[in-house]
């Protein structure tokens, strides 16, 4: 199979939807054919599909949200843009509030097919303003559906699902992942919400991880391996629909659990699965639930400061050996 | 603007029902009967009216807290919304919207957000679908003077000024955002000078004159709808009642008060309609039973509504 990088799978999505669908457009800050996306998601799809489908906003969060919703409860299927998933703060009211609340608080009478895409993560030293993860505040708002992929593959398939949904979809991305490349069929593919995957099988222990922090977990798995550790890996690909069921078959056979996600620890969405877990599957774990995620700190800027908050594969490993023995 | 005797009487119609809704929906409130709060139009129903009347059925509107005249204004019906207010499976929402959150999608009514100012990007995304789909629709997008300052308003219309969206910004400015008077939070006297930052029309009318308004907005309307841009028009209007149910409104100086029920629009309109003799006295009472009447009939079937079953609470959080 072909190899192409998460980056050009993002695109080759938007693309392909925006041929199957006139009213699919795409807006935000530098999308256009003058800067082609922050990290280059929208590369050439200006220039295919003109300026009024791949619109540059002025920097405005909350409108670009704002406006977003307005075109996807009037028709239109807008995919929005927000260059960073810190700035989801300038439009929090339109997402929390408006998008989210918009079919509910109508009672049905509208759907609201908006994608907010935007990349999260550290890792690449810029500091407290571009690289934290935002997951669990998103996770808390009824009627947003969020989608996380960790491959080329996931990320063209739950992208052209996102698209194709009738409900709002926080899309979030990794700024480590978008070079990656990996395995991505030529045909038309989709990935449903809600179905975990299975990234590596294993029989000891269970290590569920979203993200960058996915491919930290294999690589810790292909260690511990080494030691005669057989770790399982789990994606769940999306946390709403979560799908509890594969994660907590997992535990099931494995009887143990660590979760690897590059969020704060605090209330994060490593708490929501661990408590999933003790409610659906306490009586099938043999060890306590683990948990490695950041530390409750902003991201620091100086390398070693920030490589010190970031999961890693050292800590992973440290937390399968806590609980196997 | 000469207008045709059928318009201006249904433009009275429509002023009348909302006076006498908010009326009853009052009197409804006093016999416990509509659970949370209520923030009424009455007062303000020349501006409503007088926007609406310059749109077609699917031409949008976007709403606030205070919509009940938004509503029907823009044709959604009386027990319908009545419903809603008392959270009874029949009303627009099926009971999960409530006062400040009515819509009516089949009459281009987008909904009501209680989130001061949020209607306002979300008005212009309207004019961005209308604009990307081709249509010659309009929209417009309804809030108060309370709402200019908040930063939706400076994002949402310079999207629309920039993108010359079909959209007509409608700034009730009824002097108080809840018991804040307008000159304690900006230095400016017409919100519609905020036009000029934006590079589009910014028009002040008397928001109590239905007529000054359907002319400002007919303009306005006509400008959207030829694809020449978002206009801003300001109203200056007063609410009768305070700002919700519990709000006795003491700080507002009785004289001002006192000054502006004498300006009321429902009155002044019906003088007007009588010296031009589009009217007669016996007219005036026959359209005031009916509505009277209509309203009635509505709060009837709002009262008599089933409640929603409370699973239902559960449905349309997603589609």
């Amino acid at each position: 199979m072909r190899q192409i990088t998460y980056r050009d799978a993002l695109r080759e999505a938007l693309r392909e939807e925006m041929l199957r669908d006139k009213t699919v457009f795409v807006l935000g800050e530098d999308v256009g054919r003058y800067w082609q996306g922050a990290f280059k998601v929208t590369k050439g799809l200006a220039e295919e599909f003109g300026d009024e489908r791949v619109r540059d906003t002025p920097i405005s969060e909350s409108a670009i949200v704002g406006v977003a919703a307005g075109a996807a409860i009037t028709g239109m299927k807008p995919i929005a843009e927000i260059m960073f998933g810190d700035l989801s703060a300038l439009a929090m009211d339109q997402i929390a509030n408006q998008v989210a609340k918009l079919r509910y608080m109508f009672g049905g009478q509208t759907r609201v097919p908006v994608v907010i895409r935007m990349p999260f993560g550290a890792g690449v030293n810029i500091a407290a303003h571009h690289s934290q993860s935002l997951e669990a505040w998103f996770m808390h708002v009824p009627g947003l559906k969020i989608a996380l992929p960790s491959t080329p593959y996931d990320a063209k398939g739950l992208l052209k699902t996102a698209i194709r949904d009738g409900d709002p979809v926080m899309f979030f991305e990794h700024k480590l992942l978008y070079p990656l490349e990996g395995p991505v069929p030529e045909e038309e593919y989709t990935i449903p919400f809600g179905v975990a995957d299975v990234k590596r099988e294993g029989e000891d222990v269970t290590v569920v991880a979203t993200l960058y922090m996915v491919h930290k977990a294999l690589a810790a798995a292909k260690m511990l391996s080494k030691e005669g550790i057989d770790v399982e890996v789990i994606d769940p690909r999306t946390l709403a629909p979560l799908d509890k069921q594969s994660i907590v078959n997992s535990v099931k056979n494995t009887g143990r659990i660590v979760i690897v996600t590059e969020d704060c620890k605090t209330a994060g969405v490593s708490a929501e699965i661990a408590a999933i877990v003790a409610e659906e599957s306490l009586d099938y774990l043999d060890a306590p639930i683990k948990r490695v995620a950041e530390p409750d700190t902003p991201i620091p800027f100086s390398p070693p400061l920030e490589q010190f908050v970031i999961p890693n594969e050292k800590s992973i490993i440290k937390a399968v050996k806590e609980i196997v023995y | 603007m000469n207008l045709e005797k059928e318009k201006l009487l249904e433009m009275y119609r429509k002023m009348l029902e909302i006076r006498h809704f908010e009326e009853k929906a009052f009197e409804l409130y006093g016999q416990n009967l509509v659970p949370g709060t209520l923030h009424l139009y009455a007062g303000q129903e020349a501006v409503a009216v007088g926007v609406c009347a310059n749109l077609r059925k699917d031409d949008y509107i976007t709403s606030t807290h205070r919509g009940h005249g938004h509503c029907i204004a823009k044709g959604a019906q009386l027990d319908r919304i009545m419903a809603e207010i008392l959270g009874k499976k029949t009303g627009y929402c099926k009971g999960k919207g409530g006062s400040m959150h009515i819509a009516d999608f089949s009459v281009g009514m987008l909904g009501a957000t209680a989130v001061v100012g949020a209607g306002i990007p979300i008005a212009s995304g309207a004019g961005l679908s209308i604009k990307l789909r081709g249509t010659d629709q309009v929209v417009a997008c309804f809030f108060g003077e309370g709402a200019s300052n908040q930063g939706t308003f400076h994002e949402g219309i310079n999207m629309a000024a920039i993108w010359t969206l079909p959209v007509v910004f409608v700034c009730e400015n009824n002097l108080y955002a809840m018991g804040t008077r307008q000159t304690n939070v900006m230095l400016i006297e017409n919100v519609a000078e905020r036009a000029v930052a934006y590079g589009i029309p910014g028009v002040t009318v008397d928001g109590n004159d239905v007529l000054a308004v359907y002319e400002a907005a007919h303009e306005a309307v006509k400008r959207a709808r030829e694809s020449r841009g978002p206009t801003l028009i300001e109203c200056k209007t007063y609410r009768h009642k305070g700002h919700s149910r519990f709000d006795p409104a003491t700080y507002r100086p009785k004289e001002e008060v006192e000054e502006w029920l004498k300006k009321d629009s429902v009155q002044r309109f019906k003088a007007k309609l009588l010296e031009m003799k589009i009217l007669t006295e016996t007219e005036v009472d026959k359209i005031e039973q009916d509505v009277i009447a209509a309203v009635e009939k509505a709060a009837k079937f709002a009262i008599d509504s089933p409640c929603p079953a409370p699973e239902e609470a559960l449905e349309d959080v997603c589609a």
